[in-house]
């Protein structure tokens, strides 16, 4: 019996974590949801939030946007569009990038543009609150 | 028979030429190895999003509602071809191939009588395909002022593509690029994305998982699950794809350098030859009109 959670973290760009966790609280679109080893196969789209891996006493925040979580019997996997590690985080970079975004939202000609950008706002200020905590 | 000192002049040219291209092999060697990383390090995205859109798809598929960037619009009559090449030259065949591998689609498709819409990316294609399909070109996207190849880029891209699809500017997408089989091999590919069922079935990473009896909780349902997956899907093989497209085109690039030095070096020992003949000759002429003219005294 597997006692141990095998859980990916998967961005376009690299694999952010792979490895062995006990439990990862994953923010799912209707509702975070914890994983333990042995959990149903399950298919869910993320929001944008923390996410947050329990190993041992240590616990990792990471903030994902945009994406899907996978659980089979295997493990977890997470592709995310974006990911940060909540301890990596530049609070003034965040700062300028929400300056940004909202300037986006403003400026959008359509629905589907205003859409995008508030989504990314929604990350973007999920991520200035994890830079806070951390 | 030129001078010596026309001699002299070629076999410095040479020399510099040598040195140019034997520093950009270099570089290319440098950057194919960063380019190579990157599509590695992109390679589990791909390669997990393409297992999961197929295993979704293909429980949704045949069920009306499928969403039609996975089924297509049910006809093939306009087609986007997307065609990825370098912005620079100076990599041998690379560009051409890409380029001739698109052309001979087109002529195809014309033939057939379906309406061809061209995009892309890359100045080198643009180039290339103006002088004959300049009117059938719909969009022009050179990367050339972006430093590296990043995912937001490719989602850029997609959503060009899908926000065109949905506007029902065309049926069919196809991506050409060069698919990178080695260092020294690119095979120039033409691949469909849309509908992206068809890409799927060529995906040999499509296999289900095994679940061992189980079946799938799907949150929210099944169907906004794959909508959600789609464009996102379409976007992981536009980035894979660009990054693939960008290794090779160092490949190409270094060995089309590696050869161009090769050449220089053996003009220079051609060059070198001749001079030292023409100006031994020249000295033995000197001393027989020295000699002559002593013994004419």
């Amino acid at each position: 019996m597997a006692d141990k959670l095998h859980f990916s973290l998967v961005t376009p760009e690299r694999e952010v974590v792979s490895g062995e966790v006990d439990q990862v609280v994953v923010p799912g679109t209707e509702g975070d949801f914890g994983v333990l080893p042995e959990h149903a196969p399950l298919m869910s789209t993320i929001r944008p939030g923390w996410l947050t891996v329990i190993e041992g006493s240590d616990e990792t925040k990471i903030v994902i946007r945009g994406g899907f979580a996978e659980v089979t019997p295997e493990g977890l996997t997470v592709l995310a569009e974006e990911a940060a590690v909540a301890s990596e985080l530049n609070a003034d970079e965040i700062a300028q990038a929400i300056q940004n975004a909202r300037e986006d939202a403003a400026d959008a000609d359509t629905d589907k543009q205003r859409e995008t950008a508030q989504d990314r706002l929604e990350y973007l200020l999920v991520l200035q609150e994890a830079a806070k905590a951390a | 028979m030129a001078s010596l000192k026309d001699l002299r002049n070629r076999i410095s040219s040479v020399k510099s030429t040598q040195k140019i291209t034997k520093a950009m092999q270099m570089v290319a060697a440098a950057k194919l190895r960063k380019a190579q990383d990157a599509a590695e390090a992109a390679r589990p995205y791909s390669k997990n999003m393409a297992r999961v859109v197929a295993n979704l798809s293909a429980s949704m598929a045949g069920q009306p509602g499928a969403p039609e960037l996975l089924i297509g619009t049910g006809q093939s009559e306009t087609h986007l071809l997307i065609v990825m090449t370098a912005d620079r030259g100076l990599c041998g065949g690379f560009n051409t191939n890409i380029v001739r591998k698109a052309r001979e689609r087109i002529v195809e498709l014309q033939r057939e009588g379906k309406t061809v819409k061209i995009m892309t990316i890359g100045r080198k294609g643009a180039d290339q395909l103006r002088r004959l399909y300049g009117d059938l070109i719909v969009e022009k996207i050179s990367l050339r002022d972006k430093k590296e190849i990043d995912a937001g880029i490719a989602i850029d891209l997609g959503k060009k593509i899908t926000d065109m699809f949905e506007a029902g500017e065309f049926d069919v997408a196809t991506m050409f690029f060069a698919e990178f089989k080695n260092v020294l091999t690119q095979v120039p590919t033409g691949k469909t994305i849309i509908p992206a069922a068809e890409s799927l079935s060529d995906d040999e990473a499509a296999e289900a998982p095994d679940l061992k009896g189980a079946v799938y909780i799907y949150e929210p349902g099944q169907e906004e699950i794959l909508e959600e997956l789609l464009p996102r899907y379409i976007n992981s093989q536009i980035f894979f794809t660009l990054l693939e497209n960008a290794a090779g085109e160092q490949g190409a690039r270094m060995s089309a350098m590696d050869n161009a030095t090769r050449n220089a070096g053996e003009l220079i020992d051609d060059l070198t030859m001749d001079y030292n003949r023409s100006r031994q000759a020249k000295i033995t002429t000197e001393l027989i009109e020295i000699i002559s003219g002593a013994e004419a005294l």
